[in-house]
């Protein structure tokens, strides 16, 4: 790297200003760093691709046509619930506690306390939060155990913690800490004037909230939930640590297929599972942004 | 605002803090309480499955597989990413839009998705260079990128690179001296907080290690919890303090000075708000 900036130094100095042979040598500092993300980043996305679209006879879609078999379509199927389910039940929550730290003072402790709780809550996830809900309310759990002793029998219909409805609990956990961070800028672009406007034009809450409040809030809203929804898609080791078999959810399934763990080995099929994957993401994250850039003209 | 409503917004402050706060806070002290807890029912609280983290031989070897995976991360981040960022910002201002938009790509790649690229290449690394757990470090870094990237990013715009630059080499010091010993002075509470930052992700990663057939800290915990729960959830929550013990101190760190409390509060909720990184 040095030996790099040193010649280009070099190069450039007698060089007069301008003129396309300058380009070069400017360029070569940069060079490590694309070299580095083309073949860790750029070359791992192109064997997905490459992988999905070639089989042993070459250049073709069979390996694509896995998205037809039912458990595929089920694992997908459930991916989204839980993602959708996980993404409108943390952006609802999440709003409200967003809401509720944006009435408060703006500069005190508490704010603060909040927004750093959620950003360390946020990345809160993997085995950590799996073991942390499974001693809570598992079947040795101290809350499950205390509401068992207080006539409630959470798992009265059966042990559902390790099913897709406790991934679905778990995921709030780390969904709602993000919507608060997501939202948290949007809501402070909210003019308490605007409310002040609307009282002196004869408007009570519900008419703030569904006409002034409510519009503008609403990009900013449905953008993080397209963002908690392809947070939640594209999650694993949560559900890699709560869920001991199966391929309930579609990153499961990747996982499973790539190790062979259900005699389902094979690259290929790997491939075609993780570029529907990253399709679906990447066509959540257009959204997103899209969203996002709305939002921002009301943020300043 | 009239007094009715301030009581109302108050009352609902109040409970929506309590009902979240018991929320977030209780899954936590459950793993305390877990971690502590006797063979039998009935038998006393008991530090015992703290104290057998260190004598348990898989655990150790993988705590230190990934401290030092984390120290290796933090390293090559600040060598691949600080002089090209400084470049960029300098004499190829043309390509920053490109860095940028590769730094923060691993957002949208999760990185179940990353791992079945990966497959193939670590089968090579492994049978042509090294099958040592400590090349998990070259895709760890690109893990880390879109924190790093942010983070540094946040820090080069608080200050005049351009002008620093200009300055020092006017004065004749080389490319390097601008860097190490005019910028980075400089913007050292990025620099910090960035590799903070990355060391919580080094930590907390699990997919990669996991389907690549790595024994890093978090697989081990997840390994031993079929066998011995007790201690593996005091691992959990001995890796989850020790993670939140660098998150405070990345808020904290750079305080005094004006300018940079934009930074730290962005750091934090920066680092939430960050998909991919295979920590979920």
């Amino acid at each position: 790297m040095t030996a790099v900036l040193e010649k280009s130094f070099v190069d450039t100095a007698g060089r007069p200003t301008g003129g396309g042979r300058r380009l070069p040598s400017q360029w070569l500092a940069v060079i490590p760093f694309f070299f580095y993300l083309g073949i860790f980043l750029l070359l791992p996305t192109l064997i997905v691709v490459g992988g999905a679209f070639f089989d042993r006879n070459g250049l073709g879609f069979s390996n694509l046509l896995i998205m037809n078999k039912p458990f595929v379509i089920s694992a997908y199927l459930n991916s989204v619930i839980l993602a959708a389910i996980t993404a409108i039940a943390g952006a609802v929550l999440g709003a409200v506690l967003a809401y509720a730290v944006v009435s408060g003072n703006p500069n005190g402790v508490f704010r603060r306390l909040v927004t750093s709780a959620c950003g360390v809550l946020a990345q809160f996830g993997g085995v950590t939060l799996a073991f942390a809900f499974i001693a809570t309310i598992g079947s040795a759990g101290f809350v499950y155990l205390w509401l068992k002793q207080h006539g409630l029998d959470v798992y009265a219909h059966g042990l559902w913690l390790y099913d897709l409805r406790g991934l679905e609990l778990v995921y709030t956990y780390f969904q709602i800490p993000l919507m608060v961070l997501v939202f948290l800028p949007a809501l402070d672009g909210i003019r308490p004037q605007w409310r002040e406007a609307t009282e002196s034009l004869g408007g009570n809450t519900w008419q703030y909230w569904r006409y002034v409040a409510g519009p503008l809030l609403a990009p900013a809203f449905f953008g993080a939930t397209l963002l908690l929804f392809a947070n939640a898609f594209s999650a694993y080791a949560t559900a890699a640590a709560l869920v001991n078999q199966g391929s309930v959810i579609a990153s499961l399934l990747i996982a499973n297929t790539m190790t062979s763990e259900v005699g389902l080995h094979d690259p290929g099929i790997a491939s075609a599972l993780a570029l529907v994957m990253v399709v679906m993401v990447a066509t959540v994250m257009v959204l997103y942004t899209v969203l996002q850039r709305r939002t921002a003209r009301w943020l300043r | 605002m009239s007094r009715a409503r301030r009581t109302k917004l108050r009352i609902f402050r109040i409970v929506v803090f309590i009902v979240m706060g018991a929320f977030f806070l209780v899954p936590i002290a459950a793993m305390f309480e877990f971690s502590t807890r006797g063979p039998t029912d009935a038998s006393p609280r008991t530090l015992s499955a703290w104290l057998s983290i260190a004598q348990t031989p898989e655990l150790s070897s993988a705590i230190i597989a990934s401290l030092e995976l984390a120290l290796l991360t933090s390293i090559g981040m600040l060598v691949l990413l600080v002089p090209t960022m400084i470049w960029v910002r300098l004499r190829v201002p043309a390509v920053s839009r490109t860095v940028e938009f590769l730094c923060l790509l691993p957002l949208t790649v999760p990185a179940i998705v990353l791992v079945a690229g990966l497959a193939p290449e670590y089968q090579w690394i492994s049978l042509n260079f090294s099958d040592s757990i400590l090349t998990l470090g070259f895709v760890y870094l690109v893990l880390v990128l879109p924190y790093a990237y942010r983070t540094l990013d946040t820090g080069l715009a608080a200050i005049d690179v351009k002008t620093l630059s200009e300055a020092a080499r006017s004065l004749g010091a080389s490319w390097l001296t601008v860097m190490l010993r005019v910028i980075v002075p400089n913007m050292w509470v990025a620099l910090l907080n960035a590799c903070l930052l990355s060391v919580a992700v080094v930590l907390g990663e699990f997919t990669i290690a996991n389907l690549l057939n790595y024994e890093n800290l978090q697989v081990a915990i997840a390994l031993l919890g079929r066998a011995n729960a007790t201690v593996s959830i005091a691992v959990a929550v001995a890796a989850l303090l020790l993670a939140f013990v660098l998150l405070v101190v990345l808020s904290f760190v750079g305080r005094p000075r004006s300018g940079v409390g934009r930074l730290e509060e962005e750091g934090l909720s920066g680092f939430g708000r960050q998909l991919g990184g295979g920590l979920r």
